[in-house]
């Protein structure tokens, strides 16, 4: 085995077949931003591609692309860490396969028909055949069916491997997610005349996706992240997976009410709503305390340093643009005039950026470092790490950029559109048309621009740190042996069943 | 065995907090689904609570005032102002409003403009476009919002953005069904959003309910 040599053999099958999912999450990443870029372009030149890429194209590929791509990343993650977690080779290499193969085709027939054919007639068949209309669920109906199916097949492999093999607390706890998960995905797919109906239902998906059970894939996640960066202590790990796991489920479901203000359902929605979300904050808390105090005990040496730098990144990241710019605008009282401005975009860039770009990132360096055969990925690198370290920055400062010039934007909307206009049709153009409006839709344009170039950083440091190394990971292990000795350490076996 | 397995309190160990875990996403998820059966009630079309109204709704004029009981306004429903002239059954309103709403999802409307708030940031709030000022008055109405919905690019506004809706292309059919979806919507009683909102005059003919013809 040549080391800094990008090497399959070392790689068990279901780790190939993840690498297969990182790397169409990171093409989709990519075409992400893209799409973001002419969706803000429009914002400040109208004119841009009107008629042929209209804005709500953009926008549409822009918001599918990322849901499609990060579900990528959580599948790839599982698929990586199965057989180490389970103790035995995947039960259904083949079905696996050909699952993705599936999947794959399908995103990219759905893709094709959003850009070229876009929207159909007002009936049945356009939901079922080009475009659903609902935001980030927009796929028709006949994806959404194959989605389940192939949502199906992975689980059985999960499953199934788990059971073959040995269960451990953060298996127990990622299979009963991921059956919430996928379950979830039923709620969004089906149609109704009833709009208040059609959002109730909606919002289960996506709030309790993002609230709930990706949250806490995400931690089943970061929990193995932590072991394998710091050796930490599965034990500990585990328990702290739990506390997330009850104080985010705790806060999460009934949090769902913060959606159910103004939709038409009934008035006790704003008391728990508001007072359920505002706990939100909480878990988010215990996830930085957590990272923080792992990675601080361990003097935050690990054997790779982006991806610890990204796990870090995602515990103040999660807490930031969920926790905080969530927190911000939950209150009902508040709520009643932030509500569907630029607010809602700040926290949602941020809240999806830090939750779950950065986890994702963090774990496709693991897979890389893997991939290149253990190789040293910590201090001292090459060009001493410019392109890990460049595009973390990049993305960052683009990330935080857009969120601070939307925050302004949704500040000023909802005062002038809201508050003052009474959110009439004038009253939206009036918010729209003052300088600090018009101004931070410039400053999102150029960070964005800013974190796209980030992104191909990003996605260039993936397929080129390592190259050539010489030092194995083992080499930093033994200058820092006696922090990390009295742990379990690396793919600790501590495991009992659940 | 570590050290920590051994000396691990009750309150930090971690078969209690695995059944923390477990109780309380059970209990959650138990008033959540209990919420929801209760909620479905309430929201139904034409239901009693009056939250979401009857797709007939649309025979009526349609109103967004103060309640002082509630401290803010809400939706009233007012004498018969037909949509188009034409008083429908609770049936065929519901057919009209249905293929509005299709035709809404079909053309992807919401990745512009948000509905009940929610969707895009790029175009204005539809909640209340049936009784948005910039139509005039209800006289003027009915014209001018299919005007609107048939050609937005020579019927535009813009307010010196140039930020133009591009033409969806509808059917005539499809128009009438967009309004009368819009019509239906502005009747819903969303606990006072958009805060602030005041419609335009409606002071048009009325129908007196013996006039109509079966
Ligand atoms: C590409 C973005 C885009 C799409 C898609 C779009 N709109 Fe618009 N819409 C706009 C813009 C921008 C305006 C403001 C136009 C103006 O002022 O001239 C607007 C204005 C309107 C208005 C008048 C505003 C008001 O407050 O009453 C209505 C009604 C409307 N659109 C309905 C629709 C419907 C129905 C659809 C789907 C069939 C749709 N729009 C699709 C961008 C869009
Ligand atoms: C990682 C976790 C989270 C993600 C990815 C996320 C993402 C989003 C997104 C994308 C939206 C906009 C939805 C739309 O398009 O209409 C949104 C709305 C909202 N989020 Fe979050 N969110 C997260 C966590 C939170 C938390 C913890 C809170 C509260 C403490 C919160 C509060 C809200 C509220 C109140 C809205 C409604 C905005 C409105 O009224 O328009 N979110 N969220
Ligand atoms: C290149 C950088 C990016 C640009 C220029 C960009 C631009 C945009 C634009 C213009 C919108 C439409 C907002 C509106 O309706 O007014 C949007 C929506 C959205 N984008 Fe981005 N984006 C970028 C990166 C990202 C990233 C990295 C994420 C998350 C990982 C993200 C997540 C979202 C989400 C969730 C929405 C829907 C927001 C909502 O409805 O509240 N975007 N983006
Ligand atoms: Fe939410």
């Amino acid at each position: 085995m040549k080391l800094g040599a990008i090497n399959y053999s070392e790689l068990t099958d279901a780790q190939r077949l993840a690498v297969k999912y990182f790397v169409v999450a990171m093409a989709l990443f990519l075409a992400q931003m893209l799409f973001g870029v002419l969706s803000a372009i429009q914002f400040v030149l109208p004119d841009f591609l009107f008629g042929v890429l209209d804005f709500n194209v953009n926008r549409m590929v822009h918001i599918n692309a990322m849901v499609v791509w990060m579900l990528y990343g959580f599948t790839g993650s599982i698929f990586w860490l199965i057989e180490d977690e389970s103790g035995v080779p995947l039960v259904g290499q083949k079905i696996a396969n050909i699952t993705f193969w599936v999947l794959t085709a399908a995103v990219a027939v759905v893709v094709v028909v959003f850009l070229f054919v876009q929207s159909g007639p007002g009936e049945q068949m356009t939901l079922w055949l080009i475009n659903e209309g609902r935001e980030y669920i927009e796929a028709p109906r006949w994806a959404d069916i194959g989605i389940v199916l192939c949502m199906l097949a992975i689980f059985y492999n999960v499953c199934g491997t788990f059971l073959k093999g040995k269960w451990s607390g953060i298996s127990g706890v990622l299979v009963l997610d991921l059956v919430a998960l996928a379950g979830l995905y039923l709620a969004g797919m089906f149609y109704t005349t009833n709009l208040p109906m059609d959002q109730y239902w909606w919002w289960w998906v996506i709030h309790l996706w993002v609230e709930a059970t990706w949250e806490v894939l995400v931690g089943c996640i970061m929990a193995w992240g932590l072991i394998a960066t710091l050796g930490a202590n599965r034990r500990i790990v585990t328990t702290w997976l739990y506390i997330e796991v009850a104080l985010m489920f705790g806060s999460g479901i009934l949090g769902l009410g913060h959606h159910y203000f103004w939709i038409g359902t009934p008035e006790y929605w704003l008391g728990v709503g508001g007072f359920f979300s505002a706990l939100e904050p909480v878990p988010l808390v215990a996830m930085v305390v957590h990272a923080i105090y792992d990675a601080g005990r361990h003097s935050f040496r690990s054997n790779n340093h982006p991806a610890l730098a990204w796990l870090i990144a995602h515990a103040f990241g999660n807490f930031l643009g969920a926790g905080v710019w969530g927190f911000m605008q939950t209150l009902p009282q508040i709520n009643l005039y932030t509500h569907g401005t630029q607010w809602a975009s700040s926290h949602g860039h941020l809240a999806f950026f830090g939750a779950y770009v950065t986890i994702i990132v963090a774990f496709i360096y693991l897979a890389v470092q893997k991939l290149r055969g253990d190789v040293w990925m910590s201090s001292r690198l090459p060009y001493n790490g410019f392109l890990w370290k460049g595009s973390l920055l990049l993305t960052h400062v683009g990330m935080i950029g857009m969120t601070i010039a939307l925050l302004i934007a949704g500040y000023e909307q909802a005062f002038v559109e809201r508050a003052q206009g009474g959110s009439t049709w004038a009253a939206y153009f009036a918010g729209q048309t003052q300088p600090w409006f018009i101004q931070a839709m410039w400053w999102r344009l150029v960070f964005g621009v800013l974190m796209t170039v980030g992104v191909v950083m990003l996605l260039w440091d993936f397929l080129s740190i390592g190259a050539g190394e010489t030092r194995t990971k083992l080499d930093v292990r033994r200058d820092t042996a006696p922090a990390i000795e009295e742990d379990s350490g690396v793919g600790a076996t501590e495991t009992q069943s659940a | 065995m570590t050290s920590a397995e051994v000396s691990a309190p009750w309150w930090a160990s971690e078969g209690f907090w695995r059944k923390c875990a477990i109780f309380v996403t059970a209990f959650m998820a138990l008033v959540l689904i209990i919420l929801t059966f209760h909620t479905l009630v309430v929201i139904e079309a034409g239901g009693e609570s009056g939250r979401v109204p009857a797709y007939s709704v649309i025979n009526h004029r349609i109103g967004f005032e103060f309640d002082s009981d509630r401290n803010h306004a809400v939706p009233t429903i007012g004498p018969l102002v037909p949509l188009f002239g034409e008083v429908l059954s609770e049936e065929d309103a519901k057919a009209l409003v249905n293929h509005g709403k299709l035709t809404v999802q079909a053309r992807n409307c919401m990745n512009c403009h948000t509905i009940l708030g929610n969707g895009a940031y790029y175009a204005p709030d539809l909640t209340k476009a049936w009784l948005d000022p910039g139509w005039g008055n209800e006289q003027a109405r009915e014209l001018l919002m299919t005007m609107f919905l048939t050609d937005p690019v020579a019927n535009k506004r813009t307010f010196g953005t140039n930020r133009t809706m591009p033409n969806p292309k509808l059917t005539e059919d499809e128009v009438r069904g967009v309004i009368a979806y819009l019509k239906w919507m502005s009747a819903i009683d969303t606990n006072g959003f958009p805060n602030g909102f005041t419609p335009l005059p409606q002071d048009g003919p009325i129908l007196e309910p013996e006039e109509v013809v079966q």
